[in-house]
């Protein structure tokens, strides 16, 4: 006679678990991938092999020697740490930079805190403000797209200035004159930049099958790109000749990586539909202070951080209505 | 047919897994020896008023209800009372029951009409009929268990705009009410007529899930053969969602009113009513029949021959499952109920009472509990609760043992249906959690009222 | 360089002489004039802050000790369960009380081997859901369930569950016996005795009131409420509750005689001496010593199921 067991209800479960949706979220970036190591080559390859392999690591070692705890590595959470870092960063960042930022990610915005579900800060964004601070010459020596096909997989990188960069010298002039002005080249990602930011079209790809799948939801993305778009719209209706058209800021900089797979990490930003339109208005209005009128030339890390610290306030301050619970009406 | 209605917030889609619904009900005989217990309903369980030695015929009252949310037990049948002892229920506890040797044949407690007949006069009025559920011990058949009889007692100031009859079955496997709907379709439909008098209404809808395409036919067709019999009586198929089954949740989805918190569906103007209740209903009211049995499902995906059976109280669970084809090997666990809401057995021959819709037997792969990781406050679960709840707060909270919090969060709102736990993608125990937490947080609320 | 090096220490050492001494002022001004006697009589009390006398914490019994000795001249009603109340009252200039020193005891050995597992538990680790959704693995519906919500509230780490039985263990130098385990426990089966004389005690180690066939069921060592040690005890300090022997602990003089006498070995005698040896022994005799939470070597009548295990 079998041993039986007892649980509590229920005795079925659905099939999610916290695996598939992180190898979702892997998926989702792979055409980002595909069309980085097409423009950018073999350091694109090499750099993301490195910080998922460091991630993977730090988690590992941190687990099985600090904590003395359960190993989590298999559940894609560290990988994908990894692979948002390394697009966060120049193809051409030396190697051990990339690999103290992989540390850091993990080390101290991921398992300081106890682990994943349990850090305020998104951990790929702590990484690379960390190695932004500490190397920042390293940190904003943009290569220039070179697609493969032309120059070859393994060729060293020409850098340059990348949009942002140029606006933020020199204007909206200037960027005209570096031929910069390309929208299509905007989109596809023939610029410089961050090698997982560059191409708008490969990163909504995987946006839409995410929210298909309902892995991620709509709301914070719309919410950072309407609030961008209309503030820069502003902007740019007062004084065209100082400000650069809004279009041109959706597909700038890391706005778009940042929207869909950044601010949409579960576990630091707010839980329900009215905080996410909060959420991202902050975020784009975060973004566009410091893209106009900031310091650096990009804002999207520093805005998402500063409202992932928000967020416990926002999830206080916005609950689900529950049913059968009215408000008392005012006589 | 009416336009299919659901309702909107919450709610996951379990397998349906319903093998047994084209298997007509069997009547099961009783062993030689039968145990019914005296607490088969919510509350408190009945006096015994019958002693060793004592003989019981049919129907006989063995047990009176005592106190006010309590039931009347009646023997399911004829035979000399062995002993009042206790016996092992599901759970391992021991509770008080009367151990009844039987007898062959059934001889009748006085009274009681035996007839297959359709009877469609109803003699009695509204307040003799809620009299007569009282007296014939019946109770909430879907599981709840809560006294019939009371639940038609409207209070002062409130009136009863609609009889809803949970059809729903939104329990996956389970399919006694779907069968009873089929086979016993005109009583069930007299029962109706019989709670809309008890409550002073005209209008009974029977709420039923789109999956029961055949009972919703086969009902629009009885009521429309027999427009003047059953006036007022009309069919409202449901989407197919867990947990469409809830009281507030049927109410919500057929009226589009909610019940408010803490408060009871009579608020909103509505009775809800199971649909294996109202058939007792009508025996009861017509016949003088009191609740001596019921259908229950036994089934799972390992049964050789799953089935739906008339069963008489006090029959051991374990025969049933040897009539289904025997206990297969792989079974790791053995449910009482259905598998979202049921309760895990530890032994197998516990009897049969007012309660028991169902006896799941699922296999390890099925039912096992997954590695639990940390929450990635992912919020699914808040998203599938049908009462707006924030399950993954109230699990943390109430594992802290901050009451006050729990108290804050509505978690006395919950309605234990286990869709959260059910969609985590950490598998994260949730309702377990906040079952401890409600029970702790109720049992403050309660010494605070009382001061 | 040095210039600046010199120039920043003096500047920064006056800066902070200054503030100190402001500091020092300011302490003083706003000093809170407390009885220093509070201070002395919290020094006498453990620290743990675990409300066993029922008060918020060591600092509050101290001042209400304090009061009390002021207003009425004695502290009676205020103890600390795991301190020797006489030092507080000595630091006072009072006499107190004799203190009985009380320790927590686990009234249960249905350990995994008495009581062999029937059923696998999995949910959430918490005794009183788990009470709640069935009777236990081994199935005594009043026994351990072994989940540890006791072990989690003690303020003294005095508990901890024994992998090998799979109940709470006490440990003797730890526990004051302040009751927050008892307190806990779901199903009353720690209960707050006086260590005894000589740190001897004499115990039912069974908590359930079910009739004696029930019992065997389930545990080899349960209580069946034969009455034999009620019959033996020449102090009349054992008392039925249901089926259950209760061994008084105001009565019982710690003789040991109902613990040679149980036919189960249910009733546990702490830190008895070892029997002399006998010279011819019975088959089968029970020694008289019995370290607690060992299993009693009697047949066990339930037989071991071959384990399905459930492997995550």
């Amino acid at each position: 006679m079998n041993k039986y067991t007892i649980s509590g209800s229920p005795h079925v479960h659905s099939t999610e678990n916290t695996r598939k949706i992180m190898y979702r979220v892997l998926l989702a970036l792979l055409p980002a991938l595909l069309v980085a190591i097409y423009y950018f080559g073999w350091y694109a390859l090499r750099l993301t092999i490195v910080t998922v392999a460091a991630c993977m690591l730090t988690e590992w070692l941190i687990q099985k020697f600090l904590i003395k705890g359960p190993l989590t590595i298999n559940d894609g959470s560290a990988a994908l740490t990894g692979v948002l870092l390394a697009f966060n960063v120049p193809a051409n960042l030396p190697i051990w930079m990339a690999i103290v930022g992989s540390v850091v990610a993990i080390g101290i915005g991921k398992m300081a805190f106890g682990g994943l579900g349990k850090n305020p800060f998104n951990p790929a964004l702590v990484g690379r403000v960390f190695m932004l601070v500490s190397f920042p010459t390293a940190m904003t020596t943009w290569p220039q797209a070179a697609p493969i096909f032309d120059k070859g997989f393994f060729a060293d990188a020409v850098t340059g200035p990348t949009p942002l960069g140029i606006l933020k010298e020199a204007g909206v002039g200037s960027l005209a004159e570096a031929g910069n002005l390309q929208f299509l080249d905007m989109v596809l990602g023939n610029r410089g930049g961050a090698f997982g930011e560059v191409c708008a079209i490969a990163l909504l790809l995987g946006a839409i099958y995410l929210i298909c799948r309902k892995v991620i939801d709509i709301w914070t993305p719309l919410s950072i790109l309407l609030t961008v778009f209309i503030f820069t719209g502003i902007c740019y209706l007062i004084n065209p000749t100082q400000y650069i058209a809004p279009w041109y800021h959706l597909v700038y900089g890391g706005l778009i990586l940042g929207a869909f797979f950044m601010a949409t990490d579960m576990v630091t930003s707010p839980m329900t539909v009215r905080g996410k339109l909060l959420f991202g208005f902050g975020i784009g209005a975060i973004t566009v202070i410091i893209r106009l009128w900031g310091a650096y030339p990009e804002g999207v890390s520093f805005a998402i951080l500063i409202m992932n610290a928000l967020t416990p306030l926002i999830n206080k301050a916005f609950k689900p209505k529950v049913f059968g619970v009215v408000k008392p009406s005012k006589n | 047919m009416n336009p299919i209605k659901t309702f909107k917030k919450g709610g996951v889609h379990p397998e349906e897994n319903k093998l047994s619904a084209d298997k007509p009900i069997q009547d099961f005989p009783m062993p030689k020896q039968i145990i019914v217990p005296l607490g088969q309903c919510l509350g408190a369980p009945a006096e015994c008023i019958v002693n060793k030695g004592d003989r019981v015929l049919t129907g006989q009252l063995i047990g009176t209800a005592k106190g006010f949310v309590s039931a009347n037990v009646h023997s399911p049948a004829t035979g000399t009372v062995a002993k009042v002892d206790v016996v092992m229920d599901h759970t391992g506890y021991y509770k008080p029951a009367v151990f009844i040797d039987r007898e062959e044949q059934d001889e009748w407690a006085e009274g009681i009409l035996v007839t297959d007949e359709l009877l469609t006069d109803i003699k009695l009025d509204s307040k003799q009929i809620i009299d007569k559920v009282k007296e014939c011990g019946i109770v909430g058949m879907g599981g709840a268990t809560f006294p019939t009889h009371v639940k038609l007692m409207i209070p002062e100031g409130k009136k009863a705009e609609y009889i809803i009859i949970n059809a729903a079955e939104c329990e996956p496997y389970l399919t006694c009410d779907y069968r009873l709907l089929l086979e016993k379709t005109q009583e069930f439909l007299m029962g109706v007529k019989i709670l809309m008098k008890a409550v002073n209404t005209d209008k009974g809808i029977i709420g039923i899930e789109q999956n029961k395409m055949k009972a919703i036919e086969l009902l629009d067709k009885t009521i429309n053969e027999h427009k003047d019999l059953y006036a007022g009586i009309e069919v409202q198929p449901l989407k197919t969602k867990y947990p469409q089954g809830g009281e507030k949740q049927i109410i919500k989805a057929i009226t589009g009113r909610e019940v408010p918190s803490g408060k009871l569906p009579i608020e909103t103007g509505c009775v809800v009513v199971n649909v294996a209740s109202t058939y007792a209903v009508y025996e009861a009211v017509q016949k003088n029949k009191p609740l001596i049995e019921r259908i229950v499902t036994v089934t799972g995906k390992s049964v050789k021959n799953p089935g739906n059976f008339r069963v008489r109280f006090g029959t051991p669970a374990d025969l049933l499952i040897e009539a289904a084809g025997g206990l297969p090997e792989d079974i790791t666990d053995v449910i009482n109920g259905g598998p979202m809401m049921g309760k895990s057995v530890s032994v197998t021959n516990f009897p049969c009472i007012k309660g028991t819709s169902g006896i799941l037997l699922m296999t390890l792969k099925e039912a096992q509990d997954r590695r639990q990781t940390n929450c990635i406050r992912c919020g699914r679960c808040a998203k599938a609760c049908p009462m707006g709840l924030q399950p993954f707060l109230l699990h943390k909270v109430a594992k802290q043992n901050d009451f006050d919090e729990t108290e804050k969060n509505h978690i006395m709102d919950c309605i234990e249906c286990g869709s959260c736990e059910f969609t985590c993608p950490a598998n994260i125990p949730l309702l377990d959690y906040i079952r401890y937490g409600k029970a702790k947080t109720g049992a403050i609320i309660k010494a605070r009222n009382q001061k | 360089m040095s210039n600046t090096l010199l120039i920043s220490l003096a500047v920064l050492g006056i800066l902070g002489g200054i503030l100190a001494v402001v500091l020092y002022f300011v302490a003083q001004r706003f000093k809170v004039e407390e009885n220093p006697l509070i201070d002395e009589a919290e020094a006498c009390l453990p620290g743990a802050n675990c409300g066993g006398c029922g008060f918020a914490g060591c600092r509050a019994l101290a001042e209400a000790c304090v009061k009390q000795a002021a207003e009425k001249g004695n502290i009676d009603g205020l103890a600390c369960p795991g301190t020797d109340m006489g030092k507080v009252a000595a630091v006072l200039g009072l006499t107190a009380g004799t203190f009985e020193p009380k320790i927590a005891v686990v009234r249960c050995n249905g350990s995994c081997q008495n009581s062999p597992a029937k059923v696998h538990y999995e949910g959430a680790d918490i005794c009183a859901f788990a009470t709640t959704l069935y009777a236990g693995e081994g199935g005594c519906s009043k026994g351990c369930l072994g989940l540890g919500d006791c072990v989690k509230k003690c303020n003294f780490d005095a508990l901890h569950i024994d992998k090998e039985t799979g109940l709470p263990v006490v440990d003797p130098d730890k526990c004051v016996g302040c009751g927050v385990c008892a307190r806990t426990c779901p199903r009353g089966i720690i209960e707050i005795r006086p260590r005894g004389k000589k740190d001897r005690r004499v115990y039912v180690c069974c908590s359930n009131t079910d009739k004696g066939a029930l019992v065997i069921k389930n545990c080899a060592v349960g209580c069946i409420g034969c009455q034999k040690c009620l019959k033996e005890c020449p102090f009349d300090a054992i008392e039925m509750r249901g089926n259950l022997a209760y061994i008084d602990p105001a009565k019982c003089k710690a003789c040991g005689k109902c613990a040679k006498v149980c036919p189960r070995g249910t009733i546990h005698a702490v830190n008895f001496p070892a029997p002399k040896p006998e010279p011819k022994a019975l088959e089968g005799a029970e020694p008289a010593v019995k370290i607690e939470h060992q299993a009693q070597p009697v047949e066990v009548k339930t037989e071991v199921k071959p384990e399905n295990t459930v492997t995550a």
